[in-house]
This record gives C-alpha cells, structure tokens and sequence, in this order.
C-alpha cells in the first residue's frame, strides 16, 4: 500500500477514519472495495426503503445508480454521508463501510465523516452568500481563516469545477445571479473546495439544460481522477455517458450491478433490460 | 383503445353558444359580500386617519380672533358684558335645548345653533370656553388691535394691549411706536432669563443636590466607625451648601427681574389688568397675521410641541418628555425581546424534540399572545418591580433604603415588560422564519461538515432576519401603542427628567418616564381643563400613530432591503 497522501484541509477526518488512508495516486492501485455496502436494509417508519443491498464501489470510478422513481437509489445515496440522520423516524440494518471503516460506528464524527464526503444536490443550492464565500463555506466552519490558503483553495476549487474563468471576475458578487449551470458547478466547486475522498451526486443534472448538463458530465470525467464519485441519475444515456459501473435498483433491491458497458449492452436480468430500453419507468 | 375516444369534442349548439351570459354567476354574492367588508374596514380606518390628521394638524394653526357684540335686547350677557372676544372652536347645531326651545324649533323648522368660544383668561373669568347661541350675536367683528398672549399660567390673554410699564418711570402707552419693539425685546429679554433660571434651577442646583445626597449616602455607609471621614464630608457638604446659596440667591434676583415690566391690557368689553413680563411666554396680534406668518407661527408651534416640556397639568407647552420615553422604552423593550425570543423560536424549532411537549409550549406561546396586557402589568409589578427589583435594591443600594430605587416602577420594569408580552409575537414569526429556508440550503451546509450551530448560524438565522424583522415590526408597533400594564410599572404623568441625561452614569434605567400613549390617556381624561387639553389629545395621538408608522416603514424598508439580499435561488 502506497503512503498516505499528507491532506492539508481536513485533520479531523483522520482521526475518524485512522487505518487504510488510502491509496489515492495510480489507477493500479484502486481499490475495488472502497466503498462497502453490506447487507443494507433503510427503514422510513414502517416503510421498508432498501431491501438487504450488498455493493462494492471501487475509488476513483463513477459509479451510477438507476432505477425508476421511489427505487431507493437516493436513500441509499443519502445514507453514504448519513444525510438521513435529519429525517425523523428512520432505521436502518446491515453497515456501510468506507475505505475499511464502518461510518455508523459510534465513534464515527458525522461531521468528519461528511467532510470527507462531498455532496451535490438535485437542486442547485447556492447560499445566499457571495460566490467566493459559497465556494470556501466548508473550510469556514472548519475554522479556516488564513487568507492565501482560502484564495488558494477558492481558485482551485473553481479551477477544477471548469467555473473558475467565467466567475473570477465576479467572486464578491452575489451566488444567485449565476445561471443555473453555474450555480450546479458552483455547488461541485464547494464540495470539491473541502477536498472529500468520495463524490455523491444526487441527480446532478436533472434541473439543467443540455450545455449546462454536458458541462457537468465533462467535468465527472476529469473529477474522477481524484475522486471516486457516486452519481444518482435518470438518464440513461447519462449514466452510460459518464459512468464506469451501473447499479440498477427496483423498488428497493438490487437488481443488477455491474460494469456499465455490459447494462448497457447484455444485461442479464430481464428487469434491467426493460427498464433501460424504456418499456417501463 | 377505442375509437369513440379519439372523436374530437363535438362542438357546442349554436344557440347555447350565442345565449345571453345568466345575470348572476353561483357565488357573485359572496364576492360582492368580501368587498363589503373590506371597503367598510377601509372607510373606518380612513375616517379614523381623517379626524385625526385634520384636529391634530389645526391646533398648531394660529386662529384669528373674533369679537361678538350680543344684542342688547337678549338676555344672553357674559359676566355683566355683552361684548366677548375669543376664537372660534366650533359653530354647531345646539345641544343642550329645554321643552320650550325644543318646541320653537319644530315649529321654524331648524335647531338653532351656537358658538363655542375658546375667550382665555381664565384668571379673570374662571373658564375658558363659552357656548354663545347664534340668536345672541349682534355682530361679528375682527379688530386688528386684540393681542393674544401665551402665558406660561392660566393659558392665553387675550385682549388690547395699553401700555407697558417699567418699575419706576415713564410707562410706554400703546400707541407710541416705540411700543411694539419693546414689548418685543422685552419678551425676548424675559424668556432668555426664564431659561437661565430654568438652567440654574435644574441643571446646576440639581447637580449639587445629587452631589449631596450621594454624600449623605456615604456618611450613612461609614456610619459611626470613621468619624473623621464624616467630619470631611461634612465639610464638603458645607461648600456645597454655600455654592447652593450663591446660585439660589442669583436665580431669586432673576426671578425678581422677571416682574421689573408689567404689561397693562384691557379685557374685551371692560376693566382693565396688568401682568407682569415674566408671565408671557409669547404674543401675536391675531388678525393682523399674513398667511406667511401664520405659517411662521405653524411652524413654530410644531416646533415648541416637539421639542418642549409640557406646562399647566400637561395642557400647554410640547411634549418631547413624552416622545423621548416612548422612543427609549420601545427600544429597550426591541433589545431585550429579539434575543429572548429568537433563541427560543431556535430552539423549539431547530433542538427540541418535536411531541407532546412542545405541542404544548407552543399552543400556551400562542395563548400567551392574547392574555390581557393589563395582566402583564400586574405581573411586571408582582415580580419585576417588587421580586427582582426588591432584590436588586436589598443587594445593591442597600444604603439608599426605605427609598426604593429599582424597587419601583421604572422604564427597565416596563421595556421588560413589555419585552414578555410581545415575546410571543417575535417567537411565532421567527419559528416560521426559520421553517421556511429551503431543506436544500440546510442541507448543504450540513453536507459541507458544517454543524448545527453552524448551519443555524450561518444559513439558516440570515436567511430568516427578513420574517424576524416582521415580527419586531409587530411587536414594536404593539409596545409602542400599549399603555394599560405601563401605569403599573413606571409610567408618570410628568417626568421631572429623561431616563437619559448628563448626570453619571448617563442611562437612568430605574427612573420612572413619560408615554405618547399615557399622555393621550392622561390629557384626556384626567385633565383639570378637559376641553383645553382636547387640541393636545388630537396633536399627541397624530404624532404616536405617525411614530408608529415611521417605525414600520423603517422596519419594512429593512427588510425589503434584506429580502433582497437572501432571496433564494429561484429555479
């Protein structure tokens, strides 16, 4: 295993997260498991969301998962960053494991954990702040105030999230006269700026027009580089875009996972198959 | 599927096409029926405004001055004379008729009428107003030589100036035209000195008595234990009695001063009296005014009214004491209510944990919004005024009991007051304020590693001060207008000084203060003189209501200004 990389944004996360830090740089060394959902069952009250999900996700991919509405693809992307702690009156079975360590572990921050996993949202969701305040609201409530380390990130975030030439003229301004393609890319540059290990977007795309859209998917593909991104979407074509691995779900199961050429091209159930040629959902 | 469904809508009948529309559409009526109400609402605020605005905006006017000659074969006469002076406040149907007058009417077919006149000189003649029936008057005359004078006693004089006379000399009469600039410098001179004394009394023989109470205090404090101490101050407090005495004895030969002119006039109709300068605060010869000086003296009385201290029981004068101590306490009561509650909407909104219980503080939040406010006044009085305020005294000032300091009614007991009474107000809009952020915005901050304070503070307390701003506004409007629970915990009648001053520590916030709303209440109703206290009672309720605009346009303009700037993305 190669050694750690020295990540400069974010101390807590080590000590969350101590063993297995990760081995980051070489496509060879990915590590297939990165991301292990093992035996997951999601509860909304008496609602049973998620059915006993087994998947590996391995880092430094995209991974994408589809299915038609209410199949519990989002839930289960909600609960890799434990956003579902905020709904009342839920439950879940089974563990997740992250890069070796169970993220519902009581000893788990779920602060740090969530700041080692960026999230983007369907809805784009500026703050009402200026873009360059958006961009390093993370390292703010990390308590970062030293100015070049901001300037640094700021620009870097916005570098890697293909806004930096059209907004760096305007970071003092307010976030919400951006488009709406910015805005979304605004959002990325924000999860980004905090330097996660994992990616999660939750229909990135849904809300944007087809330039805007390709902008994005442009972007996950240079993203994945450094990140292993997990992507929620209902597009087909999208997902055979830009992902590697597809992970078909329906009403709460797993149906079908695997590499994404072979969904798109020989699926082996018959439900994927219907389902991504569009006779159903 | 089948083919029937495909058809195309068959088009209508002709004939129901061209039919005329029916007349009345199911539900017109209700409609007709909300405008109603509307319009009914919009006429009793316009009217309200109207009466208002139009009474309170004319006393500041100065009035011409009419003399009446009654007919000599009426039995109508005003103590012995039948010529009176005075202006017009009303000229009106007659409300007070006997069986007899009420029978002549009916048979001419009209009620008489009469005039009210406003005459002055209350000390000679014991009362201000009079009622003259129209059928009295003879003639209505404006001679240009009736003087009405302000007077800081007995309201106005009015009657023809004779001439001016100094202690020992040669009197000016009136028809020398050295008279007129004069009486002017003179006036001048008279009010220049009321001020020094005014200066003297309060200011410089107040400080030497706060210095030598505080001395007292300590003298009390040391008690026996340190006599030589006692025996310095005691000499300390012996200067002061002597710079006392000096400036005592310089107000005394102003005072004196004040009476060294007198002004001889004669009343309408008869005898003639004397006053001394001292008494006149100002003068004008009504009928003589142009319409440029009438508005001169407009502005000028707007000005004493906003800018003075009330004189004659509240009657005459302006009545700044009262706009300040409303102003203070309503922003007292703004710092101690928007703290208070906007923690609590965060907390039952954002911690709590939502059931039973905070059901029910919220539903006993929403009851408190509607409890009585004089109930709030007792309670203020029970625990502010005697619990905490007794505590404050027995700990703090114990040296200066019996005399209560925060033990009595004051303007923190009251901006505390109110501040409970208006909590609700503030809680229930925050508590929307908040709910109202987007999921999504909460959302991301959290996803960025922020936590919940974090979130709380940074996205979520932004993004709602718009709503909280809304509810300030009404719990502000609601203080400021609130008098019944302030009569119980430190509102007065007149304040003898502003709860901000010069004298250390500057904010007096155990000193009892004057209310626009209190004073409506008090002119009005508690007045010696209720009618000559009415111009005061239109002119002070136009100004607390245009105090309580302004505070909400002020508050909205903020807010529009912030919506503004935390709008959410819209898409």
């Amino acid at each position: 295993m190669p050694p750690a990389v020295p990540r400069t944004n974010v101390p807590a996360m080590r000590q969350t997260l101590p063993q297995n830090e990760s081995a980051r740089e070489g496509d060879s060394a990915a590590n297939s498991r990165y991301i292990h959902i093992r035996d997951f069952s999601f509860f909304y009250g008496p609602k049973q969301a998620l059915h006993n999900v087994d998947l590996e996700i391995p880092e430094k991919r995209v991974t994408a998962f589809i299915g038609p509405s209410g199949c519990g693809k989002s839930t289960l992307l909600r609960s890799l960053n434990r956003m579902n702690d905020l709904v009342d009156h839920v439950r879940h079975t089974g563990d997740i494991v992250v890069n070796g360590s169970s993220i519902f572990h009581p000893d788990i921050e779920v602060i740090g954990l969530r700041k080692r996993i960026g999230m983007v949202f369907q809805k784009s969701n500026p703050f009402p702040k200026s873009v360059y305040e958006n961009v390093i609201y993370s390292l703010r409530v990390a308590g970062q105030n030293d100015r070049r380390t901001l300037d640094e990130t700021a620009e870097h975030a916005l570098r890697a999230s293909a806004l930096w030439d059209e907004v760096k003229d305007r970071l003092q301004e307010s976030a919400l006269g951006l488009s709406g393609g910015q805005q979304q890319r605004l959002c990325i540059a924000r999860a980004i700026a905090n330097n996660p290990e994992i990616l999660l977007m939750d229909e990135p795309c849904s809300a944007l027009d087809p330039i805007a859209t390709g902008r994005v998917e442009e972007l996950i593909h240079r993203l994945k580089e450094n990140y292993t991104i997990v992507i929620v979407t209902h597009n087909m074509q999208q997902a055979g875009r830009c992902s590697d691995h597809t992970a078909f779900f329906y009403l709460g199961k797993l149906i079908e996972y695997a590499r994404t050429e072979q969904i798109f091209t020989n699926p082996r159930q018959k439900q994927t198959e219907d389902y991504i040629t569009g006779r159903f959902g | 599927m089948s083919a029937a469904t495909l058809d195309p809508p068959r088009p209508a009948p002709r004939s129901a096409l061209l039919a005329p529309a029916p007349k009345r559409v199911a539900g017109e009526a209700k409609i007709w029926l909300t405008s109603v109400g509307l319009a009914l609402g919009l006429l009793m605020v316009a009217g309200l405004l109207w009466i208002i605005i139009d009474h309170g905006v004319r006393v500041f006017w100065p009035r011409r001055v009419v003399q009446m000659q009654l007919k000599s074969d009426s039995p109508f006469e005003f103590q012995g004379r039948k010529i009176i002076a005075g202006s017009i406040v009303r000229h009106a149907e007659k409300i007070a008729l006997d069986a007899a007058a009420i029978a002549a009417a009916q048979a001419r077919g009209r009620r008489p009428k009469e005039w009210q006149i406003y005459v002055g000189n209350k000390d000679a003649w014991g009362q201000n107003f009079i009622f003259v029936d129209d059928d009295a008057v003879e003639a209505i005359t404006r001679p240009a030589d009736l003087l009405a004078i302000e007077r800081i006693e007995y309201g106005q004089a009015i009657g023809e100036p004779v001439a001016l006379q100094p202690k020992d000399g040669a009197a000016i009469a009136a028809g020398d035209p050295a008279f007129a600039p004069k009486l002017a410098a003179l006036v001048r001179e008279v009010n220049a000195r009321r001020k020094e004394i005014e200066h003297l009394e309060k200011d410089e023989i107040g400080d030497i008595n706060a210095q030598m109470e505080r001395i007292k205090l300590d003298q009390k404090k040391i008690g026996d234990s340190a006599p030589r101490r006692v025996a310095a101050l005691d000499a300390i407090v012996k200067t002061l009695q002597g710079q006392y005495e000096v400036l005592a004895r310089t107000a005394g030969e102003l005072r004196a001063a004040q009476g060294g002119w007198t002004l001889a006039y004669r009343l309408p109709g008869g005898e003639e009296r004397t006053m001394p300068l001292g008494q006149i605060v100002s003068y004008y010869f009504p009928n003589r005014l142009t319409l440029f000086q009438r508005a001169g003296w407009f502005a000028r009385n707007l000005r004493v009214f906003l800018t003075e201290e009330p004189r004659e029981a509240n009657t005459e004068g302006g009545i700044f004491p009262a706009i300040f101590g409303t102003f203070v306490m309503t922003l007292l009561m703004s710092l101690a209510v928007m703290p208070f509650g906007v923690l609590a909407a965060i907390y039952l909104r954002e911690y709590a944990r939502q059931g039973f219980f905070v059901r029910a503080v919220r539903i006993a939040v929403n009851n408190l919004a509607g409890v009585p406010s004089i109930v709030f006044g007792v309670f203020g009085l029970g625990f502010f005024v005697y619990v905490v305020g007794g505590a404050i005294d027995s700990t703090f000032y114990s040296v200066h009991l019996p005399n209560p300091t925060f033990g009595t009614g004051g303007i923190l007991w009251a901006a505390a007051t109110l501040a409970l009474m208006t909590v609700p107000v503030v809680i229930v809009a925050t508590e929307e304020a908040i709910s109202a952020v987007p999921r999504g915005m909460r959302e991301a901050s959290l996803a960025c590693g922020a936590s919940k304070w974090q979130t709380i503070q940074n996205i979520i307390l932004p993004s709602s001060i718009p709503g909280i701003l809304t509810g300030l506004i009404l719990a502000m409007a609601r203080g400021a207008g609130e008098v019944a629970p302030l009569m119980l915990v430190g509102v007065v009648k007149l304040a003898p000084s502003l709860p901000l001053d010069t004298v250390a520590p500057f904010i007096h916030l155990d000193r009892k203060f004057m209310h626009l709303g209190f004073h409506i209440y008090d002119l009005g109703f508690q007045s010696p003189d209720s009618e000559a206290a009415k111009p005061m009672v239109y002119a002070t309720t136009l100004l607390l209501i245009s105090l309580v605009i302004v505070l909400n346009l002020a508050a909205i303009v903020v807010r529009e200004r912030l919506r503004q700037k935390y709008k959410t993305g819209a898409f």
